[in-house]
């Protein structure tokens, strides 16, 4: 008998565990404020070592294959991989703009910042958009070499946290019309901000690596 | 935050990462041979530090979130590292 309760129990989890009451966060709002920018970091940590395994097989490929890195190299646009970072590091400038703007309760100024840092996204979408179509309208694509296998694999992965960025600042956007944000309240802007300059990071680094070394 | 006036240092964060960009595209005009890479890495870490500690306000962060921050860095270094030691120690059989 005890052995079909447990498996009742365990098709039906919700029945055992006791109700549940809404309330309020267990912590006051600093302990909440700073526990959910820990995590953030936390996660940060966890994407850092997503581009890790990238940057690990770019070290020794390179390694193994200089001729192979320096041609690949040479043939990436440095003009519109420059023009990129700097519209990255702007729109990273933005956002830190808005996280301090928040906690000033200048809501204007934080969503100029927002939308600014969007079109700076878009932009930036836009530019690598034409970057990926010349090259493989010149039949080069992640499959031509080891080189550009990682070229493609690490600046799609950098776009998709770019898109993702988009996303995260798109709703945070929105909600400050809803007047959701205040001084008092303004862990997402913050974390949301957070995970913005991530991207910002990761590209500063894959630009020189991909772009200039050769 | 704890600046007097976070607005003006942020611009001037700003402007040293575009002096800092600028410095980089610069620097690959120049070949220092085998320094390149650590050269081009230097730099992007001084970017990169200067991001975490102005942008994301590590600088005024307690312990705990310097901590969650360095020791991935940690990690990836073990990941490189050792990634690195195998492939190149290898006998060709």
């Amino acid at each position: 008998m005890q052995i079909i309760k447990f498996i009742k129990s365990l098709a039906y989890p919700s029945e055992m565990l006791p109700p549940i009451v809404e309330e309020e966060s267990h912590f006051d709002p600093e302990t909440e404020h700073s526990a959910a920018k820990l995590g953030m970091w936390l996660f940060l940590a966890t994407e850092l070592l997503l581009f890790g395994g990238l940057f690990a097989a770019y070290a020794i490929f390179r390694a193994k294959y200089p001729v192979m890195f320096a041609e690949g190299s040479a043939n990436l646009d440095v003009v519109l991989g420059s023009v990129n970072t700097v519209i990255l590091i702007f729109s990273s400038w933005t956002v830190a703009v808005a996280v301090t703007a928040i906690q000033e309760n200048k809501i204007k100024l934080v969503q100029v910042m927002l939308w600014i840092t969007l079109i700076c996204a878009a932009i930036f979408g836009i530019n690598k958009y034409f970057e990926y179509s010349y090259k493989l309208s010149n039949g080069i694509g992640p499959g031509t070499d080891i080189f550009y296998s990682i070229y493609f694999a690490a600046t799609g992965v950098h776009m998709l946290h770019v898109f993702i960025g988009m996303a995260v600042l798109g709703v945070i956007l929105k909600r400050t019309y809803e007047g959701r944000y205040s001084k008092e309240k303004f862990t997402a802007i913050e974390i949301g901000g957070l995970y913005w300059h991530l991207v910002d990071l990761i590209w500063i680094y894959l630009f020189p690596l991909l772009y200039l070394v050769g | 935050m704890a600046s007097a006036n976070p607005y003006k240092t942020y611009l001037n964060i700003w402007l040293l990462l575009m002096f800092l960009t600028f410095i980089t595209v610069y620097a690959a005009e120049f070949d220092f041979g085998a320094l390149n890479v650590p050269i081009a890495l230097l730099i992007a870490s001084v970017k990169a530090g200067v991001v975490a500690l102005h942008f994301m306000h590590l600088k005024y962060e307690d312990s705990m979130t310097w901590v969650f921050a360095i020791y991935p860095l940690f990690l990836l270094f073990l990941l490189i590292a050792f990634s690195a030691t195998d492939i190149f120690t290898r006998v060709a059989n």
